[in-house]
């Protein structure tokens, strides 16, 4: 296997240079994670959880590490990827800039992976690689190897940060070849305390790259963490991420995920509820059009009793598109009293347009409530003949209808000025058609 | 206002109506009674332009243009309106919103200014005053979990908000319990108006206790059998349809 040589060789020209200064125990956890990436090599077809998605057009680019960039693009080229003035970290292929950076308020951290590492390793060393297993997933595996930036938020014991921090993930043109990034994000949220996170990866060039994240939320006992994020990719990139959540006891986590961008994306989101009255909402929207493809992969572990998750994952898709959903549901024993309930409705705009959704019930408790429903199909003729009865046109009316698909999902999300910016972007694509 | 002669619907190549003749005149009320599958909600849906029914013979005439060849939103923009028996869910749009896009399309048909999301809702909350209602069903999305009790009546409020010169209700009154029955009939009672039509299609009498129509047809194997004033209404629940099966002619 040619490529992933290929990334073994980059990994040793790293551990001897950029990351020769890091501490033993990241060393370690570095160099464990690239001996499983040997191990398991890229994912192929024939593997239950890669079925759909093939990966073989990443495999086949021979990319290179990215580093930091001498060209940082301006204030006003980002400004509408921005949600206000809100405290922000602003990343270039994967790498934080400061200058395009605003801080947030004190008694909260926030900051680069790469510098908290420095201030506050003890921190890192407690939280980072402990949730995002990579046992059975290469690409985790291979970005906790190449991890050295991303965002790091820290928010202490009963602290309540009231404004959305945005972690701003762009990509830009490299001077050779094509770039694979490996943001690695780590968002503890201590007990008590409450934060609200919207991660964006925008692509500023037009060229192919890649970017390969890793996203860790903690969020303690009674702790709340609204994590919002935001895919919209350059045409010609490659998304592979997994979103990871760990929660404690009554505690509350919100992942909302939107994925618009990317010719290829797949992303793997996992929340374990691991404490008693835990409470999840996965909130997911991917519109997708011409050749893209986009995979999910959810998994919801109730590892605990007395729980409760709401999973809602639109699809629209439009052209030769293709959408990929997979909803695992684990019920472990002794987590009696689950409540878990999950629905993924595909909306196909095109006749090769297509769709795989799967639900995946593990249920090893006796006294739970656990339901599951999936839809695949066109506009409903019944609908359309509704709204065309009420004075609307046949294109207006298909129009409505698809808006309110993935409106569904945007009026979940709680920041304004975000819905905002993504209804425009849901609006801008129906008047595409 | 209405004017329909021997209209011949298929559905599926099987025929449901053989030659209805139907006039509704301006300001009047005129219920369609009939057993099920005598075709009355097929001749509601008909007027409506459902696309599923094939009018294979006969005319339909609207303020005196044919209606038959008009598209579903031209015939809602000329002012007619149905009152679906089963309404259809709208997901992710809130009923005000789609309120607003159908009173907006209509208003842009007639070459008026569309209404901002400000101006919407003082006509709404106009509307609402004008039939009693609160605006607790505005808010959600459209027919989404309602109960068949609430989906009649959004059908109602939509009427009211839209202003339609001819009113279709398709079995407005299957579902609903006395005290929405009577909700229902009350806010038609409130949208009777000299420049505006109800037809109102309906299996029992009960609505009509409330709603006193002008004309009460009845509707048979696809043709109007028989047809007089309220009291015929009555005269139905006494004593049933079989009586104006096979062989009865139209007086």
């Amino acid at each position: 296997m040619v490529s992933v040589e290929r990334y073994l060789e980059a990994y040793r020209a790293f551990a001897t240079n950029g990351a020769s200064g890091a501490p033993a125990w990241l060393k370690e956890l570095r160099d464990g994670s690239i001996a499983h990436f040997a191990q398991l090599g890229f994912p192929n077809t024939k593997q239950e959880a890669w079925r759909f998605t093939s990966v073989a057009a990443i495999t086949e680019t021979a990319f290179e590490p990215a580093h930091p960039v001498s060209r940082i693009p301006h204030l006003d080229s980002i400004q509408p990827l921005l949600l206000g003035d809100g405290p922000r970290l602003v990343f270039v292929n994967g790498f934080l800039v400061r200058s395009l950076s605003t801080p947030v308020s004190d008694g909260v951290r926030v900051d680069g992976l790469a510098q908290a590492l420095v201030d506050t390793p003890d921190l890192i060393r407690q939280h980072l690689g402990k949730y995002a297993g990579f046992q059975d997933r290469p690409f985790a595996a291979l970005n906790t190897a190449f991890a050295c930036d991303g965002a790091f938020v820290h928010v202490p014991e009963r602290r309540a940060l009231e404004q959305p921090i945005q972690l701003l993930f762009l990509a830009t043109p490299g001077e050779g070849g094509p770039v694979v990034a490996h943001p690695r994000n780590l968002i503890v949220v201590e007990r008590e305390a409450r934060a609200t996170v919207v991660e964006t990866y925008a692509g500023l060039s037009e060229g192919v790259y890649w970017t390969n994240a890793v996203t860790e939320v903690v969020a303690g006992d009674g702790a709340r963490a609204d994590c919002y994020r935001v895919q919209r990719e350059s045409e010609r990139a490659y998304h592979v991420a997994v979103t990871e959540a760990h929660q404690g006891r009554d505690s509350r986590v919100n992942l909302h995920a939107v994925a618009v961008g990317g010719v290829l994306t797949r992303h793997d989101l996992r929340g374990t509820l691991a404490g008693p009255g835990g409470y999840l909402i996965l909130n997911g929207l991917y519109l997708l059009a011409g050749r893209q493809h986009a995979d999910h992969h959810t998994t919801i572990d109730h590892a605990a009793p007395h729980c409760e998750s709401h999973e809602y994952f639109n699809g629209v898709l439009d052209g030769r598109s293709r959408g990929v959903f997979n909803g695992r549901i684990i019920v472990r024993p002794g987590a009696q009293k689950t409540d878990s309930k999950q629905t993924n409705n595909n909306l196909l705009l095109s006749t090769e347009a297509h769709a795989d959704s799967q639900p995946q019930l593990e249920i090893h408790a006796d006294d739970v409530k656990c339901t599951h429903g999936s839809t695949v199909g066109p506009l409903d003729a019944r609908a359309v003949f509704y709204l065309r009865s009420r004075g609307m046109g046949e294109v207006e009316a298909r129009r409505l209808l698809t808006y309110g698909f993935a409106a569904e999902i945007l009026g979940r999300m709680e920041i304004a000025p975000l819905r905002a910016q993504l209804d425009r972007i849901v609006r801008d694509r129906l008047g595409e058609r | 206002m209405l004017e329909v002669k021997n209209l011949h619907v298929a559905v599926n190549g099987a025929e449901i109506l053989r030659g209805v003749d139907l006039t509704v005149q301006t300001g009047e009320v005129h219920a369609i009674m009939g057993p099920n599958g005598s075709g009355k909600s097929t001749l509601a849906q008909v007027l409506a332009g459902h696309p599923a029914y094939t009018v294979t013979a006969g005319s339909a005439a609207y303020d005196g243009k044919d209606l038959l060849g008009l598209k579903p939103e031209e015939r809602a923009r000329e002012g007619v309106f149905l009152a679906f028996q089963y309404p259809v869910e709208v997901r992710g749009i809130t009923n005000s919103y789609f309120l607003r896009s159908a009173v907006n399309a209509i208003r842009k048909h007639r070459g008026q200014e569309e209404l901002d999301p400000l101006d919407f809702l003082q006509v709404l909350e106009q509307k609402l005053r004008a039939i009693g209602w609160d605006d607790t069903l505005m808010n959600r999305p459209v027919n989404e979990g309602f109960s068949g009790g609430e989906k009649k009546r959004n059908e109602i409020l939509q009427l009211a908000v839209i202003e339609p010169r001819l009113a279709i209700l398709d079995e407005t009154d299957s579902g609903l319990d006395i005290d929405a029955l009577k909700t229902v009939a009350h806010a038609v009672n409130k949208l009777r108006a000299p420049h505006r039509a109800f037809v109102i299609v309906t299996h029992y009498q009960r609505l009509l206790n409330h709603i006193t129509p002008d004309v009460v047809h009845v509707l048979s194997e696809g043709r109007i059998v028989k047809s007089g004033g309220p009291e015929l209404a009555h005269e139905l629940e006494a004593k049933g349809y079989d009586w104006l099966r096979a062989g009865a002619t139209v007086s």
